[in-house]
C-alpha cells in the first residue's frame, strides 16, 4: 500500500462487504432535488453531489453498494460511477474515522511547515497518515493542494479549513475538536482571510488606516 | 475539398477528416496505439505526432482536423524525435517480458519500438506494477503491460454497447478494470483482445500455447451463426489453436462474436473419428466398408418412401448437394434442411434472405424486429443495428423477445396478434412505417418455426407490401437465420418434394414406423425421442445428441477441416478452406456421401470438388457467385391463416451452447455457467489475477 495514497488498495482487494445501500427518504428527497437542477438527459451531472450525499449518509465512506445505488439512480453504467468515485480523493472507498483530518503537504504548504502540522497531528491523534484512531473517531491523511496556498499551511477537517498553522496552532485546533468543540475555522494566526501576513499594504484609506 | 500538402506533395482530401486519415489516404503510415478507425478518437497515446507548419509543437494527428492549405510533414527530425520521446515514456513502465508475452511477434508496441524506440533504457527508478484483473473465462490480463490507450473501454462502450470496462483512479495510478472481478458479459468481448495494441489483454484459452509465428494461417468463414463472419484459422500441426476475425466490411467489419472465436476448442473433444455400427444394441468401431454394408443391408428392399434425410445447422453446400443427389437416386421425397421447423417454402428467394443486407442496415431509418433476439441469434447483425442507431439515428421497435439489445427499443408487444394489428393498419406503429423512408423488418427464424409460422410469414409479407418495404432500390424484408447451413439448403432446394414429408412429418412417420431409415447430416437439434425404431445413420463430427441414438455413425469433417461453401443469411456464398485435416478416419462429408452412394448402387457421378461445384451451380446458379449477394426477386409467400397469441420466443436459449461444436467446447460451457448462469468464478483465477 502506497503511503501517499493510503486509501488506494489493489482494486481486487475490496472494502468490507456492505450488501445494500439506499438513500434514506430525506436524502432521496434531496437527491431528487439535486438531479432536478440539471437539464433533461444530463442527469449524470449529478453524480458528484450524490456521491457526497451518499458518503455523508454512510459515515464518511462509500461502499460499492452506494456507488451502484447512485449509478442506478442516475441511469449511468456502474463502471462510470466507479471511475468517478476512484478519481476523486474526497471519496473514501473503505471505512475511515468519522472526523476526517486532511493535511495539505503540497509544495507551498510544505515550504511553510506542513511537516510540523503533521507532527502535531501524530502527537495529538497518535496515528500515522492513512490511519484511523482505534476508537474510530479520527482519520488522518495527507492531501494534495487544497487551493489555499495564501494561508499555508492548511488543514482540512470535515467541512472546515484551518489555515496559517504551525505546530502549536494545529495542536490547539485538534485538541479542541477532540474535546468536542468546533474552533473557529480560517486563519489561526489572527489575520483576516488572506490579507498579507504583515498587514495590509493596499486598499487603505488616505491616512493609512483601514 | 481542402487541399493539403503532405511531405511536399499536394493532395485533395475530403473535408472533415483528420490529419491522420489524410496521411493514410496519401499512403503514409503514421504509428499509433490509441487511434482506431471504428472507435471514437481518444488522442491519449501521443504516438501519432506529426509536424504541421505554423504550429510550434508537434500535433497529435489523430485528433486534428485537416484544414485547407495545411502543410504536414511526417518525416522530419522533429517528428522522429517526438516519436522516440513518446515511446521512451510509454516504455518507462512497460515490462521487458516480450519473450514470455503472448502478444510477442504481433505487438504494435514491439514493432514500433523496433522502428522508433531507444535501444536502451535511461530509466533507473522502479517500474510501476499493476495488479491483474479478473475479466472472466475468455480474457486474461497482464495489466502491468497496459499503456492506457482505452481502446478496450471504447469498444465495449461504443460498439458492443456493454459499458463494463473503465479507467479507475488517475494519473500514474490509473488502472483499466471492470472493478468488480466478475466476467464481462458482452458476447463480442473477444474483440478487445485484438484491439489491445500490447499484451495486456490476451485470449485466456489460447494463452501460453503457441507463438504467432509458428501458426499456419488459413482464411475461412465462420459457421457458428448465419452471419458468415470472415475468419482466419490459425493452426499448428493438426490442431486449430485460435480463430481471429478477417476484415469484411459488408459482413462482419473486423469483429467476430465470442462463439465464433472461442468455440474452436470444441473441435478437439467428443469427436467422431472412426465409423461405428450398432451391433447387439452397442455402438462398435468399424471400418468404412462395414459401415456402408450395414446401411446397404438395412436399406435393401426399402422403397424411397420409407427413407428420409434431415440436414443440420452446420452442413456445407457441397454435402447438401450430395444429399439432394442421393435422395433423388433413392427416389426419396422426404428431405428437409429446416432443422428448426421453419415454415419457409424456399420457392421465392426473397422469402428466406436478409434482403436489406447487413451493411444495408446502416441505410435504414426504421427497423421492426419480429420474434428475434439478434443479440444472441446474430451478434454482428445486432452490432450493425446498434451502429446504425448510434451513428445514423435508426429507430428500432420490436414484437416479442424482450431482451437488452444494447440500444433503445420500443417494445410493441409480445405476440403475433400485434403483428396482425400492424399488418392491418390498426396499430399506431403503422403510421411510423408509413412515414419511414427506408423501413426494414427483421423476422426471426424462430418466429416462422412456430405452428403458425406460415401465417406470421404471410403477415410480414403483407406489411412489406403495404408499407413499401420493397421498392426498386430498397428491400426491407429480412429473415434472420440462426444456422450457417440454412440458406444454402434452401438455395439447393432441400425441402420435401412432391408427396414428401417435412421435418415434422418425418418425425411423425418415424414414430409411426412409416419412415424406417433416417439419415441425419449433423442434425442434432431435432426431437430424437420420436424416432422410435427407425434406423438412424448419423453423419457428423461430434458425439453430441444424435450420435448416441444412431445405428451407424459416419465421421465427417468440421468446418475447419474441409474446403466448402456456406451461404450466409444475406444469400452470400462464401468459401471456407481446409486448415487442418479431419481426425482419424473422418472424411469430408461430400466424399462420404459419394462413397455411400456407390455402396448403395446409386452412384452420384461427382468425383471432384470442381464437379460438385459445377453441379451446385446448375442447381442453384447463385452459389457460384462467391461473396456476391444476388438481389432476390420479390414474390408471394407465406400462407394466410389465424395466428395464436402465444408470445414469440427466441430459439436461442443459451448463447454459448447452440451446436455440437460449442457444446463440446470447455470454454463455451464455462462461459455459459459463469456469464449466463451466475456461477462464481474459480477462486484460484481471481486470486491469481491480483498478482
Amino acid at each position: 500500500m502506497s503511503p501517499r495514497y493510503p486509501h488506494r488498495r489493489p482494486v481486487g482487494e475490496m472494502a468490507p462487504d456492505v450488501e445494500t445501500f439506499a438513500f434514506t427518504p430525506e436524502n432521496l428527497e434531496k437527491a431528487r432535488e439535486i438531479i432536478a437542477r440539471y437539464p433533461e438527459g444530463r442527469q449524470a451531472s449529478a453524480v458528484l453531489p450524490l456521491l457526497h450525499l451518499a458518503q455523508a449518509q454512510h459515515g464518511g465512506w462509500l461502499p460499492r453498494a452506494a456507488l451502484d445505488h447512485v449509478a442506478d439512480l442516475l441511469g449511468m453504467p456502474r463502471i462510470q460511477v466507479y471511475e468517478v468515485g476512484t478519481f476523486y480523493d474526497m471519496f473514501n472507498l473503505e471505512p475511515v474515522g468519522r472526523i476526517q483530518v486532511r493535511v495539505c503537504t503540497t509544495t507551498p504548504c510544505w515550504l511553510c511547515g506542513s511537516d510540523e502540522v503533521l507532527r502535531a497531528c501524530r502527537d495529538v491523534l497518535g496515528i500515522e497518515p492513512g490511519e484511523s484512531t482505534p476508537d474510530g473517531r479520527f482519520f488522518l491523511r495527507e492531501f494534495e493542494c487544497l487551493g489555499a496556498c495564501a494561508n499555508a499551511p492548511v488543514m482540512w477537517i470535515d467541512d472546515d479549513y484551518y489555515e496559517d498553522l504551525d505546530y502549536e496552532r494545529a495542536r490547539r485546533v485538534l485538541e479542541a475538536i477532540a474535546r468536542g468543540e468546533r474552533p473557529r475555522p480560517g486563519p489561526q494566526s489572527g489575520r483576516r482571510a488572506s490579507e498579507p501576513a504583515g498587514g495590509k499594504t493596499t486598499l487603505l484609506f488616505a491616512d493609512g488606516e483601514e | 475539398m481542402p487541399k493539403v500538402t503532405i511531405d511536399g506533395k499536394e493532395y485533395e482530401v475530403p473535408a472533415g477528416i483528420t490529419v491522420f486519415q489524410a496521411c493514410e489516404l496519401a499512403g503514409i503510415e503514421i504509428p499509433h496505439f490509441c487511434y482506431h478507425p471504428r472507435l471514437n478518437i481518444a488522442g491519449n497515446c501521443r504516438m501519432c505526432l506529426v509536424e504541421v507548419e505554423k504550429s510550434p509543437k508537434p500535433v497529435a494527428s489523430c485528433a486534428m482536423p485537416v484544414m485547407d492549405g495545411m502543410v504536414i510533414r511526417t518525416d522530419t527530425p522533429m517528428v522522429h524525435k517526438a516519436r522516440r520521446g513518446v515511446l521512451e515514456f510509454l516504455l518507462i513502465n512497460h515490462p521487458l517480458d516480450c519473450p514470455i508475452c503472448d502478444q510477442g511477434g504481433e505487438c504494435d508496441l514491439q514493432d514500433l519500438t523496433l522502428f522508433y524506440g531507444p535501444d536502451h533504457s535511461r530509466y533507473r527508478e522502479n517500474k510501476r506494477a499493476v495488479a491483474d484483473k479478473y475479466l472472466g473465462p475468455l480474457i486474461s490480463t497482464h495489466m502491468t503491460r497496459c499503456i492506457h490507450c482505452t481502446r478496450c473501454i471504447r469498444f465495449l462502450t461504443e460498439v458492443a454497447g456493454v459499458p463494463e470496462l473503465g479507467g479507475v483512479h488517475r494519473g500514474e495510478h490509473m488502472e483499466i478494470t471492470n472493478y468488480i472481478e466478475r466476467a464481462l458479459t458482452s458476447e463480442l468481448q473477444g474483440n478487445i483482445i485484438d484491439l489491445c495494441p500490447v499484451g495486456a489483454l490476451n485470449s485466456k484459452p489460447y494463452e501460453y500455447r503457441a507463438r504467432s509465428w509458428e501458426l499456419r494461417k488459413t482464411e475461412s468463414v465462420d459457421v457458428m451463426d448465419a452471419v458468415g463472419a470472415n475468419i482466419r484459422v490459425d493452426s499448428r500441426g493438426n490442431e486449430v489453436m485460435r480463430i481471429l476475425p478477417r476484415l469484411h466490411e459488408e459482413v462482419n467489419e473486423e469483429w467476430i462474436s465470442d462463439r465464433s472465436r472461442f468455440a474452436c476448442d470444441g473441435l478437439k473433444y467428443r469427436r467422431l473419428d472412426v465409423p461405428m455400427v450398432r451391433r447387439q444394441g452397442r455402438l462398435e468401431e468399424a471400418d468404412w466398408r462395414e459401415a456402408f454394408r450395414a446401411i446397404r443391408d438395412r436399406l435393401a428392399g426399402l422403397s424411397g418412401d420409407r427413407i428420409a434425410f434431415v440436414v443440420g445447422d452446420l452442413a456445407c453446400c457441397e454435402s447438401m448437394l450430395l444429399v439432394r443427389e442421393l435422395a433423388a437416386r433413392l427416389e426419396c421425397p422426404h428431405l428437409d434442411c429446416r432443422q428448426l421447423g421453419e415454415k419457409l417454402s424456399g420457392r421465392v428467394r426473397a422469402e428466406y434472405l436478409f434482403n436489406t443486407t447487413i451493411a444495408g442496415i446502416e441505410r435504414a431509418d426504421l427497423c421492426l424486429l419480429v420474434g428475434t433476439n439478434p443479440r444472441w441469434e446474430a451478434p454482428l447483425v445486432n452490432a450493425r443495428i446498434r451502429k446504425a442507431w448510434r451513428l445514423a439515428g435508426l429507430e428500432v421497435a420490436r414484437i416479442g423477445c424482450p431482451f437488452d439489445l444494447t440500444y433503445p427499443v420500443e417494445h410493441l408487444g409480445d405476440s403475433p396478434t400485434v403483428l396482425e394489428a400492424v399488418a392491418e393498419g390498426r396499430h399506431p406503429f403503422a403510421r411510423r412505417l408509413e412515414a419511414a423512408e427506408r423501413p426494414m423488418l427483421v423476422l426471426g427464424a424462430g418466429a416462422v418455426a412456430r405452428p403458425d409460422g406460415a401465417a406470421i410469414l404471410h403477415l410480414a409479407h403483407r406489411i412489406a407490401e403495404r408499407y413499401g418495404l420493397v421498392r426498386e432500390d430498397w428491400n426491407g424484408f429480412n429473415l434472420l437465420h440462426l444456422a450457417a447451413a440454412r440458406v444454402g439448403g434452401l438455395e439447393l432446394g432441400l425441402v420435401p418434394g412432391e408427396g414428401g414429408r417435412d421435418l415434422a412429418g418425418i418425425l411423425e412417420g418415424a414414430a409411426r414406423g412409416e419412415i424406417e431409415a433416417l439419415f441425419l447430416l449433423g442434425a442434432d437439434e431435432i426431437d430424437l425421442d420420436r424416432l422410435a425404431d427407425a434406423f438412424v445413420v448419423y453423419l457428423g463430427t461430434h458425439g453430441d445428441r444424435a450420435a448416441p441414438r444412431a445405428d451407424v455413425i459416419l465421421p465427417g469433417a468440421a468446418y475447419t477441416e474441409k474446403n466448402a461453401t456456406w451461404v450466409n443469411t444475406e444469400g452470400r456464398p462464401q468459401r471456407g478452406r481446409l486448415a487442418v485435416f479431419p481426425p482419424g478416419e473422418a472424411r469430408e462429408d461430400w466424399k462420404i456421401l459419394r462413397a455411400l452412394s456407390e455402396a448403395l448402387d446409386r452412384t452420384v457421378p461427382l468425383d471432384t470438388v470442381a464437379q460438385v461445384r459445377a453441379r451446385m451451380a446448375e442447381v442453384a446458379p447463385t452459389l457460384s457467385m462467391v461473396d456476391a449477394v444476388e438481389p432476390a426477386e420479390w414474390g408471394p409467400f407465406g400462407e394466410p391463416g389465424p395466428v395464436s397469441d402465444a408470445p414469440f420466443v427466441s430459439p436461442v436459449r443459451d448463447f454459448y451452447l447452440t451446436n455440437p461444436i460449442t457444446r463440446a467446447s470447455p470454454t463455451m460451457r464455462r462461459c455459459s455457467r459463469e456469464i449466463l448462469h451466475g456461477e462464481a468464478p474459480p477462486e484460484e483465477e481471481v486470486a491469481l489475477s491480483h498478482g
